[in-house]
């Protein structure tokens, strides 16, 4: 028997909303995957402002082999260990994302598409989200077959 | 299903499939800040409390956990409890289920995430995971026999706000607890905690020793009482540093000496952890299971 206290608290309410809430995220997550033109979409909703922005440290040399390094470490897994894209994350070589000004790119990784399975990476300090948009700005379009 | 149906596929997902990934996780232990796990990622976690207790016997509780990350705005976690008390007995105390939501897609001024917990615990649980209402030192100085007879069920409401700004993480939580078993009022609580990386630039070597991978701060986390007896009076106040060591090797670990700020408080709590993250788990586990 089910104490009243329990029945009270809505506790068989959260117990069958939860599960059903995990599917349907679980759903959304999955959806999100593929739609890799819709996640470049993202880049086009970054405010004037914060796509203005220049990368402080554009001239450090160190900045494109330490943002290689925290590619490696935190996006390749999503993106590809070349960034040409993974099962989870689209190409970062693509002319959406290479024509992108390095504020918007920053915006993006600040941001994440939390919709779309990117996390936010706020979590990374802003020195490091700029190398990582040096990298990001230094790779070349993939080669045309 | 039986156990080692349920568990085989998933100990085969993290032995060959699923790649450990580096984490930069942060260094609190009681507090929360807005991030989540990446999503498909599982994190387990050990660790471990010992404790100073007066009129009985220090302790050393434990707990491991597993976090999962469902959504980018929705990570669950597992959590299984046990404690040693020194010249008493080592017991399981119980487990938790905890999910976090984040509330706002993109980062805010301050972020906030939604945090609901379901809690099966004896009496003598003494992971110290947060401290709420009106508990104080001398409720953990009863005997293991007679604590472990006490059931509760509760469920725990936490509104968790952070924010990042120039490398530095502030974060708050609330929290409320209602024990469903009796007739037990709602609990109230806190925790705050602050930290920043050593260094903010990242240098262009893999290394273990760079500044860039530790990640310290301090947090001080308390109970405000309940519904009836709101406030700090016969509550306990804990202030603890921490530091949290991100190795390139996938493996992260934590240290924190806590100190009581009054006499209900214990008197000093040295906290440690040990955590390795897998990204792609949630992919492996499909795959195993016959998904796509």
């Amino acid at each position: 028997m089910i104490p009243s206290t329990v029945r009270r608290s809505g506790l068989p309410i959260l117990l069958v909303t939860l599960p059903l809430i995990f599917t349907w995220a679980v759903a959304q997550s999955d959806n999100s995957t593929p739609k890799k033109n819709s996640v470049y979409a993202e880049l086009a909703k970054a405010p004037p402002k914060a796509a203005a922005r220049h990368n402080p440290l554009a001239s450090d040399p160190n900045a494109v082999a330490a943002g290689s390094k925290l590619f490696q470490l935190h996006c390749a897994e999503c993106h590809g260990e070349a960034a040409n894209g993974g099962r989870k994350g689209p190409s970062l070589r693509a002319d959406e994302v290479q024509q992108a000004t390095p504020g918007t790119l920053f915006w993006l990784l600040t941001n994440g598409v939390v919709r779309r399975g990117m996390p936010v990476w706020s979590k990374l300090p802003e020195p490091q989200r700029w190398q990582l948009v040096s990298f990001i700005k230094s790779l070349s379009a993939p080669p045309k077959s | 299903m039986n156990s080692t149906r349920l568990f085989a596929p998933l100990a085969l997902a993290l032995a060959v499939v699923a790649l450990p990934a580096y984490a930069q996780e942060s260094p609190y232990i009681v507090t929360y800040d807005h991030y989540l796990e990446e999503p498909g990622s599982l994190e387990v976690e050990y660790f471990s409390t010992f404790g100073t207790q007066r009129g009985g016997n220090d302790f050393h509780a434990f707990w491991a956990e597993f976090e999962y990350g469902a959504t980018a705005w929705w990570t669950s976690e597992f959590y299984l409890d046990g404690q040693t008390t020194f010249n008493d007995s080592t017991i399981f105390t119980g487990f938790r289920w905890e999910n976090r939501l984040r509330l706002l897609q993109r980062e805010h001024f301050v972020n906030p995430v939604l945090y609901i917990e379901y809690e099966q615990t004896s009496g003598a649980d003494k992971i110290l995971k947060e401290v709420e209402g009106h508990d104080v030192e001398s409720d953990y100085a009863v005997p293991n026999a007679i604590a472990r007879q006490e059931h509760d069920h509760e469920l725990e409401f936490k509104l968790l706000l952070s924010k990042t700004f120039s490398g530095w993480n502030v974060a708050e939580n609330t929290i409320a607890t209602k024990n469903l078993t009796g007739g037990n009022p709602w609990e109230f609580g806190y925790a705050i905690g602050a930290s920043r990386p050593l260094t903010l630039k990242a240098s262009a070597n893999r290394c273990n020793f760079c500044r860039e991978n530790f990640i310290a701060g301090v947090e001080m986390y308390g109970g405000l009482g309940d519904r009836y007896s709101f406030g700090l009076p016969n509550t306990s106040h804990y202030l603890a540093p921490v530091v949290a060591w991100n190795l390139p090797s996938d493996w992260t670990l934590r240290l924190s000496p806590g100190f009581g700020l009054n006499d209900n408080s214990h008197r000093f709590l040295l906290r440690w952890g040990l955590s390795r993250e897998f990204s792609g788990f949630g992919a492996a586990m499909a795959r195993l299971l016959g998904g796509r």
